[in-house]
């Protein structure tokens, strides 16, 4: 009468429980714990946020099994690591760590400019970045349990996450209205699997949760994102790198919840100390943009 | 028929859909004034630490409570972390119900599973339903009014019900199995027993 049975379902549902909320990188156990206390429902480990690695230069890694297990112990809330893109032993050694999820990331320098990981081999669930529903698609056919527009991580600049964003739900817009003979040439342009593209047709909407990330730095940014249709939001340096981490963190939070509210986002907007100074996503040179990691 | 599901964080969408499904008339809950006029009340999977701290932020718990001493209240997963009384640490609760909860009992995410399984009180019982169970809890002790509905082999308490309370440690809203839905909803046509 009782069997066990393990799949897809169960990666992608933990991202469904995430759905309507905030996920904060954090580089300490306080700084997880701050994140927790301020309503976060996952927090990242890291050695350091996006904007310090801009800042820092040099090459990206996986942070430190120790760090991200002493992260692990300080919330109980679920925690995410990332991995370089195509990096599988990095992914193996979070996975033996017992993570929650693993973000194979364009934050981290990529080990492989070709390839992504199999993510089906793994128990684990893989969160992946994307620009389009070309490259959203190509990622959940690599096993990606859930997704989030890449935005530009560390800049405090929204407007990449704005533009990754409309053009993922527009092109799901177009793809719901195509006739059927059509969806092959569709699924060929915007280089993504045939099946997913018939999903996607149906369900209107993708086949996992999808949240916005890279440049999100005040409830305002972030109820922007959720009007525009995302599941939840990603903030990176935003929060840490601000004047007042809690108060803008359980800011967020609020926000991100009654983003159609604006007299509550008028409310948790108010004194909020210094947001993250920032850079224009869209002036920074070729080689410094995260979001063209991956293809 | 009105119900609402609250909707401050976690899958209510999936609770909104199953119960569309079934001809209710469903309200998103966020804000206290929301509970007017509802039969019966959902809450959520999602992440139980935020969503408590949400209701308390927008003073949704003493409305809550109060609802819940004469209305339906159905919690999935950290739905039902928060009606319960006892949880060893310290977060807002409900506190509704006669039961201790253990939080990520079953351990982390790679430790989540799914099982088929019997269960007699709903509709159709030799048809095996589908639980998904997403870094669940378990129902460690019941006292008082409440009492465990169903368990797993092992004998680990996976639902209780209170009167018309009802805490169930997975999510049958991730499922297109509408019978833990429906059981629900004659729930709320019940009268209280206590």
């Amino acid at each position: 009468m009782e069997q066990l049975v393990s799949g897809f379902a169960v990666k992608k549902g933990l991202a469904e429980m995430l759905k309507g909320g905030v996920i904060m990188d954090v580089v300490t156990p306080d700084q997880a714990k701050i994140a927790e206390d301020a309503g976060a429902v996952a927090v990242m480990a890291l050695e350091r946020v996006p904007a310090d690695i801009r800042a820092d230069g040099g090459i990206a890694r996986m942070s430190d099994p120790e760090l991200v297990l002493k992260i692990m112990e300080a919330v109980s809330i679920p925690v995410m690591a990332k991995c370089r893109i195509g990096h599988l032993v990095e992914a193996q050694i979070l996975e033996s760590l017992g993570v929650d999820y693993i973000d194979e990331s364009e934050v981290l320098t990529p080990a492989d400019e070709v390839y992504h990981i199999n993510k089906h081999d793994f128990k684990v669930p893989f969160v992946c970045g994307c620009r389009n529903l070309g490259e959203a698609l190509r990622r959940i056919g690599e096993g990606a349990a859930m997704m989030r527009t890449k935005g530009e991580p560390g800049t405090g600049d929204v407007v990449e996450a704005v533009r990754h964003a409309r053009a993922v739900y527009s092109e799901i817009r177009r793809l719901k209205s195509l006739p059927e003979e059509e969806v092959m040439t569709y699924a060929k342009n915007i280089q993504a699997p045939y099946e997913l593209c018939m999903q996607v047709r149906e369900l209107g909407a993708l086949p996992v949760v999808n949240f916005a990330a890279g440049g999100i730095a005040t409830p305002a940014d972030a109820a922007l994102m959720m009007q525009l249709g995302v599941d939840g939001i990603f903030v990176g340096s935003g929060i840490f790198k601000s004047g007042d981490p809690s108060k803008r963190a359980q800011a967020i939070v609020k926000a991100t919840t009654h983003y159609n509210e604006p007299k509550i986002l008028a409310e948790v907007s108010r004194n909020l100390g210094e947001a993250m100074v920032g850079r224009s996503a869209v002036n920074l040179p070729e080689a410094e943009k995260m979001a063209e990691r991956g293809w | 028929m009105k119900i609402g599901v609250l909707a401050l964080q976690g899958d209510f969408r999936e609770h909104r859909i199953s119960l569309e499904k079934l001809g209710a008339d469903v309200t998103e809950v966020r804000l206290p004034e929301q509970l007017q006029g509802l039969q019966g009340l959902i809450i959520p999977g999602g992440e139980s630490t935020t969503i408590g701290k949400l209701m308390l932020a927008y003073n949704l718990l003493e409305p809550i409570r109060a609802f819940g001493q004469t209305q339906a209240v159905w919690g999935t997963c950290a739905g039902a972390i928060l009606l319960a009384k006892e949880i060893g640490r310290d977060q807002p609760l409900l506190g509704l119900m006669d039961m201790e909860i253990e939080r990520n009992a079953f351990g982390r995410q790679i430790d989540s599973f799914e099982i088929e399984i019997n269960v007699p009180f709903l509709q159709s019982p030799e048809e095996p339903y589908h639980l998904t169970f997403i870094r669940g809890p378990i129902i460690k002790r019941v006292w008082g009014e409440a009492h465990a509905m169903l368990s797993l082999i092992d004998g680990r308490v996976i639902a209780a019900r209170q009167g018309k309370l009802f805490a169930t440690s997975f999510h049958p809203e991730l499922t297109n199995d509408l019978r833990f839905h429906q059981y629900f909803l004659e729930l709320t046509k019940s009268e209280y027993t206590g």
